[in-house]
């Protein structure tokens, strides 16, 4: 019993410890394409935060940044895209191959709320 | 229309099978005595060997798409030229409105041309949207495709006393909008309009609708309008699009559009699906959903009849 709980306690402190040491890391964000359309269009994160885009239609689309922040190879029906955003701004985007598609990320700030509870 | 002369006296047998027959995506084209006319299906393709000059047009391809709506494009394309080759007439040429590939990959420029080089026809092209995804934005179709052409691969040249101009509207797209000429390509048909004879008939074609569809869906050109301004005072203009995979037609004033069928897959009506993606119809309905389009210039009409013809009627 003492053995087990020892254990745990071990293990709950190696924990906290990779948390403590780890940097600050959001969770990665997922945007479907499908129906032609970004879903959500919008979508806030903070930075750091990692956006997965995932192209569930049968057409090819690609991630373009207005200003050419990124820009993503066309995707094939499943292919991911991926951008880390490192720097707070207002992101606009669309599907070079379809411009009706547009969608916005919106970068926030870190002060202080990127620490995991 | 140092042409129309002949045209006038009746060209020549010979010259007809020269000169004047065209097959593309489908629609089948002819043109007596400088006017077109649309064409139905081999018999009427046999009247108007007679008469006139016979195209053909062929669109979206989409060489690579494998999906449920169409595991076999090729295929599909192979029926389509299948049914080229069997139109009498020796059409002169095809117009092929863009999409040859899905995903502008080497080998799936390679198989389409396999393919369409069997209806032993020149083909003329204009690429759509999927044959610039290649990561060089569009240099593997300028090097297959675009010899001779400016820009991002448009041109013209005269045929029977007709003038085909053949427009790029997909590159360069701007977030939130339709296809796109863009300034210099437009200077660039400004010019080469200037100085012809209003009466001289023009075929423009492109990838994308040059006139609005359904902008919701992307379906229309941003400044298609500047273009068809050009041509304003021309007394016969007939507008050849392919991208929305259906068959769409209206007819302006001196204008006439048409959108022809797809060999690869059909897209639904504008408003009718969530998207204007692939459609998925019945096995035993997708032939009739694909095709290629005839078109016939009949002498002393203004308005042209098209009529599309499926792959399976």
């Amino acid at each position: 019993m003492t053995g087990t709980i020892a254990r745990l306690t071990l293990a709950a402190t190696i924990f906290f410890a990779v948390l403590a040491v780890a940097p600050a890391r959001a969770a990665d964000i997922s945007v479907k394409i499908a129906n032609f359309t970004f879903d959500p269009p919008q979508i806030t994160v903070k930075t750091g935060t990692t956006v997965v885009w995932t192209n569930d239609d049968d057409i090819p689309h690609t991630i373009t940044s207005t200003t050419q922040a990124f820009k993503s190879a066309a995707l094939d029906t499943s292919d991911k895209f991926s951008f880390t955003f490192t720097t707070p701004g207002s992101y606009q985007y669309f599907c070079s191959l379809h411009p009706h598609m547009t969608g916005t990320i919106v970068v926030e700030g870190t002060t202080g709320s990127t620490t995991p509870p | 229309m140092t042409t129309h002369d002949d045209e006038d006296r009746g060209p020549s047998r010979r010259k007809v099978l020269e000169c004047m027959t065209w097959a593309g995506t489908g629609v089948l084209w002819t043109v007596a005595g400088g006017v077109p006319a649309s064409l139905g299906i081999i018999d009427e393709a046999i009247a108007a060997e007679q008469k006139g000059f016979t195209f053909l047009q062929i669109s979206d391809s989409h060489i690579g798409f494998n999906k449920e709506e169409n595991p076999n494009a090729p295929g599909t394309l192979q029926e389509a030229i299948d049914r080229v080759k069997a139109l009498p007439g020796n059409p002169a040429f095809m117009v092929h409105t863009g999409d040859i590939s899905h995903l502008s990959k080497p080998a799936q420029f390679d198989d389409a041309e396999k393919i369409i080089s069997q209806a032993r026809l020149d083909v003329h092209y204009v690429p759509g949207e999927h044959d610039l995804v290649d990561p060089e934005a569009g240099k593997l179709y300028r090097e297959r495709y675009g010899r001779g052409t400016k820009g991002a691969g448009w041109y013209s040249f005269d045929a029977n006393g007709v003038h085909f101009i053949g427009l790029v509207n997909v590159v360069n797209l701007k977030a939130g909008g339709l296809g796109n000429l863009g300034a210099e390509q437009l200077e660039w048909l400004e010019d080469d309009l200037k100085g012809r004879s209003a009466s001289q008939p023009i075929v423009v074609f492109a990838h994308i609708p040059l006139w609005t569809v359904y902008p919701q869906w992307g379906w229309g050109t941003d400044d298609g309008a500047k273009a068809l301004g050009y041509l304003k005072g021309f007394g016969s203009v007939t507008v050849l699009n392919g991208h929305i995979h259906q068959v769409m037609q209206k007819v302006e004033g001196n204008v006439t559009f048409h959108t022809a069928r797809s060999t690869a897959f059909p897209q639904p009506v504008p408003g009718t699906a969530p998207s204007p993606g692939p459609m998925k119809v019945p096995a035993e309905q997708l032939e009739k959903m694909l095709g290629i389009a005839s078109v016939t210039f009949k002498q002393n009409e203004q308005r042209l009849a098209i009529i599309d013809t499926p792959l399976k009627s």
